[in-house]
Formats: structure tokens, sequence, C-alpha cells
């Protein structure tokens, strides 16, 4: 669900950003100016951070996260429904606009005050305000959730320290989620409060300051970066180890490496404002917190090339995505350092050099990431394996598009143009340029296209998966592909790093199982989750109107779903042993 | 296909060093790869070292990649199970230090330049200009000269020009590539920086904020001449503007349709923001608008109609109320609000 909906709302947001690129192919073109192309970046950002790329790793966390600790689910199946369903219908809200009142929001995904205040903009960003809003309670519940998977339903005998890199990434994000969600939420209210209710936190000739807008909004902002890279850096590690038939490099170095970027990742939110104003000393001391990051993801760099030294690197669709992800991520990092770098980051602020920038990790990190845990797990998730000849024009297409739109972008930007921008002037060095790049965009485009082509044939073949197509190494090899409701029929029990490893190469050719088979038992399904999301929705359509009375009825339906879900005992439903599989023989 | 992806490896590398190295194709007065003034200087000087320092590291990395890709391929045939290392301690220190390093030789000059760069010098020495940003139009404050300005920002080259910007409406950045980085313009707060244009000439620059429907439209020029010709603009500037009797039925257009948020005192309302540009030196623009071609038509286009060529500002537009006769008159006044 989290897939089919993330990558619904990728193939808009991608839409939109070929959009722009199409505006940006000739100086002086006019199909996209003004507010229209405001509205087009704005929600080209807001979509794909908040509903295609989190979801989409969202999806990957919950069908594999249970699977890598020998869990029949996550903890709170309940949560993770009312998750997904509150982070669809925000993403619903937030398209909603393009079709009611004056427009999508056109404040950009950062939405800085005061552009973002009435004063100032159309009633889309009361869209922006809300969706996010209800969407952002969705991810929040689902980080908790994640968590509490995590540290409470690991198989016996899988340490943390044995846990593998995509579960540690994956604990690591969602404690960055715990964290970081709150701040935008703050920031959200406050202001809907100057939206809806005549505040003034942001109207600085009634005493309200700007710049407190930006400080929560990379409070959350700098972290969600890493929110969407860390699942990234834990696929890859996943998928470098097992395709080079070797152990992680320096697993418990990658361990805290991990935690250490996590927890610099709070300290570095002021980077993004070193024009503001903030005086020497904080953009001194930001600068140099920024460059600290820099050396934990060296060491992530150098032990993925150390897992592959002395290995077996076969090369198939889901590893080239991961090797491919070192040099363009490795781009993405050394720029990053060169923005922390405050002096010349006056010079780069704001213009395409930071678009460059984050594409490349976002892009070049993220997707690319992402692309190589679904090409790695579609089997375990699908019974069915991708397509590997449309999966290399799948890469080859995208590589080589994502190169040509993003790198000419650096010269750009230091040639001296802004981002955000919906034209630029002939006969300043822009044109080439801008023509690469928007060529760039649509080789990604036929990229995509490759890749829903393959999912289309994939999807019709008739083709059934053993249990281990890779030569895995981690639990969620031990079970049958696609993984049963119930995931593990008997726990099992874990004896080391690389669960599945340590048994191949003891000859037991299966995993050890810490129960005897049993029934087990499983939560009912419900229609609960959906209702109170419906509920919310509702209550966020009220305030966008001023319409009290159904923001009052919405909030009062949930509150009431909520009480129900109290007081109603679920007793589940069992399934019986007759029933369950037998663990499979690898 | 490995020898393949070498050379797609180099390509970038290679784009890299000759952009940076040759800075090809790119516009001297708009480009930071082209500074002309010490504070771009000093910044293209971190821009340069970073990706120095960068191109290395990145170097290394692709050697050990490209050397891994080729030599620990698997292999038809090959069976076995590699060694499964658990790790290096004395690697990992190695990766840990080397990177470290390579920032402090970074980190040092870095902290040095933000604070050299926000330096506050004596007022008395400097030139002030306060910079206040509207949407979507400068105007330039000059306190110690008695005068104001806007869309063409007048300075001298040689000397440190002393800035305090600020906004009106939401945030705008004030960016002058060749000149030097940006600094925002936030409502409600004043920031301070310095730039200095060592040569004459007509700098490029640029809001770097998004500030609403023609953000791309807010650019600005810098028009930097030697002092002497300076001081003699700013005399100019003060006197007030003396019409010729040929214009004066533009004139008598500017006086009922115009003036009321159009100044033509350059000395007129100091230390209160404008309402809309000072047109004093109107005729002396280089760009009109910020954006569009300076010639009679273009001029008459936008009276007509500004909303069309530069959406969401606020001047209304006159196609109902003026013929094209009385335009041409009103465009001809204009153009002789010059102070050259």
């Amino acid at each position: 669900m989290y897939l089919l909906a993330g990558g619904f709302f990728f193939l808009l947001g991608g839409l939109e950003a070929l959009l722009i690129r199409i505006q940006l192919m000739y100086p002086d073109l006019d199909i996209f100016v003004g507010g229209t192309f405001n509205q087009l970046l704005t929600m080209h950002g807001t979509t794909m951070i908040f509903f295609a790329a989190m979801p989409i790793i969202f999806a990957l966390l919950n069908a594999i996260v249970p699977l890598q600790i020998g869990a029949r689910d996550v903890a709170f199946p309940f949560i993770n429904a009312l998750g997904l369903w509150l982070f669809f219908l925000g993403g619903v809200i937030l398209n909603a606009s393009w079709f009611l009142g004056a427009g999508a929001p056109e404040a950009g995904w950062t939405a800085y005050a005061p552009l973002s205040t009435p004063a100032f903009s159309h009633m889309g960003v009361d869209f922006y305000v809300l969706g996010l809003q209800v969407a952002g309670i969705g991810t929040w519940l689902g980080g908790i959730n994640f968590l509490v998977t995590i540290i409470n339903m690991r198989a016996p005998g899988l340490t943390f320290m044995r846990l593998p890199m995509f579960t540690w990434t994956a604990f690591v994000t969602s404690a960055l989620v715990l964290f970081a969600f709150p701040a935008i939420t703050v920031n959200l209210i406050l202001l809907m409060f100057d939206r809806l209710f005549g505040g003034a936190f942001f109207n600085a000739d009634m005493g309200g300051n700007v710049v407190i807008w930006q400080h929560l909004f990379w409070i959350f902002g700098h972290p969600e970066v890493y929110i969407l890279i860390l699942p990234a850096f834990g696929i890859v590690s996943d998928v470098i180890s097992t395709f080079s038939k070797k152990r992680l490099f320096g697993h418990s170095a990658m361990v805290f490496a991990t935690v250490l970027i996590g927890f610099l990742g709070f300290m570095v939110w002021a980077h993004h404002m070193f024009t503001v104003g903030m005086g020497p000393i904080a953009n001194s001391l930001f600068a140099l917190a920024t460059m600290l990051i820099a050396v934990p993801t060296g060491i992530k760099i150098f032990n993925w090339l150390f897992t592959m030294w002395g290995g077996q690197v076969r090369i198939n669709t889901a590893s080239l995505w991961s090797i491919g992800f070192i040099p363009t991520f490795l781009i993405g990092g050394m720029t990053g350092v060169m923005l922390g770098v405050a002096p010349a980051d006056f010079q780069y602020q704001d213009t395409y050099f930071v678009i460059a920038h984050f594409h490349y990790t976002i892009v070049g990190g993220m997707v690319f990431g992402l692309f190589s845990g679904m090409y790695y797990w579609w089997p375990k998730m699908f019974g069915k394996m991708l397509n590997e000849k449309l999966g290399k024009w799948n890469f080859w297409t995208f590589f080589i598009g994502f190169n040509l739109t993003f790198f000419p972008q650096h010269f750009l930007g230091l040639m001296g143009m802004p981002r955000r921008v919906f034209t630029f002037l002939p006969n300043a060095g822009l044109e080439m340029g801008n023509f690469v790049s928007t060529i760039g965009a649509f080789g990604m485009t036929l990229s995509i296209l490759i890749f829903l082509l393959n999912i289309v044939i994939t999807n019709r073949s008739e083709q059934t998966v053993p249990a281990d197509p890779w030569d895995g190494r981690t639990l969620e090899w031990t079970i049958p592909s696609p993984a049963p409701e119930y995931n593990f029929a008997q726990t099992p029990l874990v004896r080391g790093l690389d669960a599945l490893w340590v048994e191949k190469m003891e000859g037991n050719g299966q995993i050890s199982y810490a129960e005897p088979l049993g029934r087990i038992h499983m939560p009912s399904p419900s229609v609960l989750p959906f209702l109170m999301a419906i509920g919310l929705t509702f209550a966020a359509f009220g305030f966008i109107y001023h319409t009290w009375f159904v923001a009052a009825t919405g909030l009062i339906f949930t509150f009431v779903l909520m009480s129900i879900r109290s007081v109603k005992d679920d007793p589940g439903y069992y399934i019986e042993v007759e029933d369950i599989d037998e663990g499979v023989k690898v | 296909m490995s020898q393949w992806k070498k050379a797609w490896r180099l390509l970038p590398l290679l784009a890299v060093m000759m952009l940076v190295l040759t800075g090809c194709g790119q516009d001297p007065f708009l480009s930071a790869l082209t500074p002309r003034g010490p504070v771009a200087e000093q910044q293209f000087y971190l821009i340069k070292l970073s990706i120095y320092i960068m191109m290395g590291v990145f170097a290394v990395v692709m050697v050990i990649y490209v050397y891994v890709l080729v030599r620990f391929r698997h292999r038809p045939g090959q069976t076995g199970i590699p060694e499964q290392i658990e790790g290096s301690h004395k690697l990992e220190i190695i990766w840990t230090t080397i990177p470290l390093i390579l920032l402090t030789i970074l980190a040092i000059p870095t902290v040095k330049i933000t604070f050299d760069l926000a330096e506050k010098f004596p007022t008395d020495d400097a030139l002030q200009v306060k910079v206040i940003a509207h949407q979507f139009w400068w105007e330039y404050e000059y306190p110690d000269l008695g005068i104001s300005a806007a869309q063409d920002l007048y300075i001298p080259t040689g000397e440190k020009v002393q800035f305090q910007l600020t906004s009106e409406d939401v945030i705008h950045s004030f960016w002058a590539p060749a000149l030097g980085g940006k600094t925002d313009t936030n409502p409600g707060m004043v920031n301070a920086m310095w730039l200095q244009a060592d040569d004459p000439g007509v700098y490029k620059g640029k809001c770097a904020e998004l500030c609403g429907d023609s953000h791309t439209l807010m650019d600005f020029k810098i028009v930097a001449m030697d002092r002497p010709e300076f001081d003699a603009w700013v005399e100019k500037m003060k006197e007030p503007h003396v019409s010729s009797s040929d214009v004066a039925e533009g004139e008598q257009i500017f006086a009922d349709s115009c003036i009321s948020c159009h100044a033509i005192d350059a000395t007129q309302g100091l230390d209160i923001p404008d309402f809309a540009p000072n047109l004093r030196n109107f005729g002396d623009r280089v760009v009109l608008a910020n954006y569009f071609n300076m010639d009679d038509e273009t001029i008459a286009e936008w009276i007509k109609n500004p909303e069309k060529m530069k959406p969401g500002n606020l001047m209304p537009g006159f196609a109902d109320e003026l013929d094209d006769q009385q335009l041409a008159s009103l465009v001809d006044y204009l153009n002789t609000l010059s102070v050259k």
C-alpha cells in the first residue's frame, strides 16, 4: 500500500519536475511562468520529500524490517494502518489544492515566512499546512512503531550488534523521525495560527520574527535529509555484502557511523541559513559541525569499498544500483562539505549549485538505494524476480540521465543562476547547461517508464522464486518468497551476525528455531484506522475553508473512534498448525 | 563494461578541471567564478580550495573503486567462499584521521574568512548604503550623502562599501556574484555586509530568495565608477530635476498620474522606505524594471500593463487612461529624468 501510494506520488512529483525542466530548456520560454511555475516547484519538492520518498522508505521498512529481525509483524499493526491512511489522505489534501481554492501552494517546499503568510500568498498554502500536519502525524506514528518493533521484537539471539545494517539504519531513521517531526508540527501550527486565526508569529510589523520559521523548519529539515538517506545506506550495505559474498567490512564501525550521523544531523540545521545574518560565531560553529559529518560518511564509503575488496562481486541490477550509488553519493557528500564552508556558501546558497548538491544526495543517494532495495527484495515482497534485462536498461538510462541533469547544474549555480527562477537571460553562458539538464530529465523519465514496464511484465510472468534467490545472508531469506502473512512459522534462533550465513557455513542449510511449531496469533483487520484518518481529513478541510462546524465534527468523530478502539477488545484470530507451511530448506 | 565505467568516472572530473580553470562561456559580470572584488576573491579562494581537496578525495576513492570492481569481480566458474573479514581497526583509524586532517586544512581558512567578511569597520571610513528590498524592486539610501535611488546601485570603485540590508515585505536576498556572496534581507531586521568593486563596470545582481510571482525578474545592476565620477554623480542626484519645455505635456501627465507614487527628487523622503521606485535618474537605467529592454516601446508597454510583464507588482496599468500619443509624451518626459 505504502509502495503503491508512494509510487503514485513519485510519478506526480516527477511529472512536475519534467515540466519545470521543459520550461527551463531554452532561455526566455513562457510555458509556465510566475505563480504557475512557483506552484510547480513547491509541489515538486513537497510531494517528493513527504509523499514519495518517505512512504517508499516506509514501504521497505514495513516489508523488510520484521523479516530481518525474525518478527511476525510490526509491533502495532493498528497504528501502522493508521499511519498509512494519514499519510495518504495528507497527500490527497495537499494535491486537492490543484483543483480547489486558488491553486497549489506557491511559497516553495520550505514555505519561508512571511511569503507563506496570508499577506503574501493565497489559500494554496492552507492545503500545505493542513496536508502536512495530517501526513506528519502518520509518519510520526510510523516512526514510533518501527522503534518499538526493533527494540522489542528481535528474535532470540539477535542482539543489537548482530542486527543487519538495513535494520540498524531503520532504527536510527525512526529515532530521527521521532525527534524531528515535532519541530515541523510546531512550526506548521504557528503558521496555521497566523493563517487562520489572525496570529502574528511571523509578522514583523506586529513584533513577530520571520527567522523563527527557518530555524524550526531546518531543525526538522536537516534530520529529514538523514531520515531519507540512512535507509539507503542500509540497503547498500546489505546489497554489497550479499553480492560480494562477504560479511560487511567493519560492521560495528558502520553502526557507530550511522548513530553518529543521526546525532550530528541535529547539530547542523543552521548551515541552511548562513546568509540569514546569524553572525560569524554561529556561522563558524555550524560550518565546523557540518564538516564533521563528512567523517562518519567517509567511513561508510571506505567500508563499502573494502567489503567488495577480496570478495566475488556479482553484477546484476540490484548490485548495479548500489555500485552506482557510491560515486554519485560521494559527489553529493563532497559538495555538501563545500556548502559547509560558510563564506563560500554565500555564493552557493539558493543557487543551482544547491539544487545539484541535494539531488546528488537524495536522487543519487536515496533513489539509487531504493531502486537497489527494490530489485533486491522484490522477490521477497511479491514472489517474482524483476526482469534483469529491463533492469539494466532501467539503471543505465537513469544513471546517464541523472548525471546529465544534475552535473551541469553545479556550474549553472556558480555562474549566477539562482534556484526557483522560471527563466534566464540568453548570452550569460547558461544556455548549454540548462539544455543538457533538460535532456537528462527526459532520460530519467524514459528510465522510470522502463521500470514501470518491468513491473507490468514481471507481474504478468508466471514464475516461482525460491526462498533464497541471491545466496542471502540474513533472516528474510529463510522464509518462502513471497513472505507468508505470518512471516515466520517458527521464531528463528540467531547465532551470529548474518544469521543465515552462519548456518550455511556450518552446513545446516536451514535456520534453527527458538520455539516449536504452534498456532499463530494474528490481529483482526479493522476499518477504524481508515475512518480515523477520514475524520482528520474532514477536520482539515473544515479548517481550510474556515467552517469550524466541519472541523469540530471531524475531530470529534476521530476522538469517538479512538475511544471505541480503547474500550473494545480485539481478540484477533489464530492460524492453526495445519495451515502453516513448514520452514523451507535452503 | 569496467573500461566503460572508468571513462565515465573521468568525464566529470575533466569537466570540473576544464570549466573551473578556464572559466569558459560565462558572463564575467555575473559569474562567481570570475571574482571582481576582494569579497568574491576570498570566497572564490575557498571554493577552489574545497574543490581541489574534494577532487583529491574523489580520485583516491575512484582508484580503489575501479580497482575493486575490476580485480574482485565474480568470474564465471569461480567457486569457493571469500574470507569473511570482520574489519580492521587500523584501516578505520586511517580513514577517520585523514579526513579529519583534510577538514582541518579547510576549516582554518573557513573560520578566518567568515570573521573577515563579517568585519565591521569604522563607519566614517566607508560609504554607507541602506538596501531596502521590495516585491519586486530594490531601493538604496545613502544616508551620509543624503540621496536615495532605485534599481541601479551606484558605487565608487576601489573602496569598501558597507551595506545595511532590510526588507519591506518578504525575505529577499541581495546577490551580485562577481562582487561577492549574498545576504538575506529580512523584514524587521537589519543585516550588514560589505563589498568592493576593483574595476568600473556594470555588475549583474539577482534576488536569490523566492519572493513571489516575479522573483525571477527581480534583478539589479551595480554600476561601479571611479571616485571622481561617483562624486559628480552624487552632486547631480542632489540637484532637483529641471525639465525642458519640449516635454511639457509628458510632465503634466506625470504630475497627474505618476507622482503620487514615484518621487523624482532623490533627496526626498530619506529614512522612510519609498512606496515605489524613485525615478530621479530613470533615463539612466541599464534595464527597465530590473529586467526588460530600456527602449521607448517597452517603456510604453510597461506603463500600459505592468502586471502582464511582471506579475504581482503593485503598479496599476494605464492602458485605459492614456492613449498612444499621451504615452509617447510621457515616455519622452521619463527619458529626460537623467543625471548624465
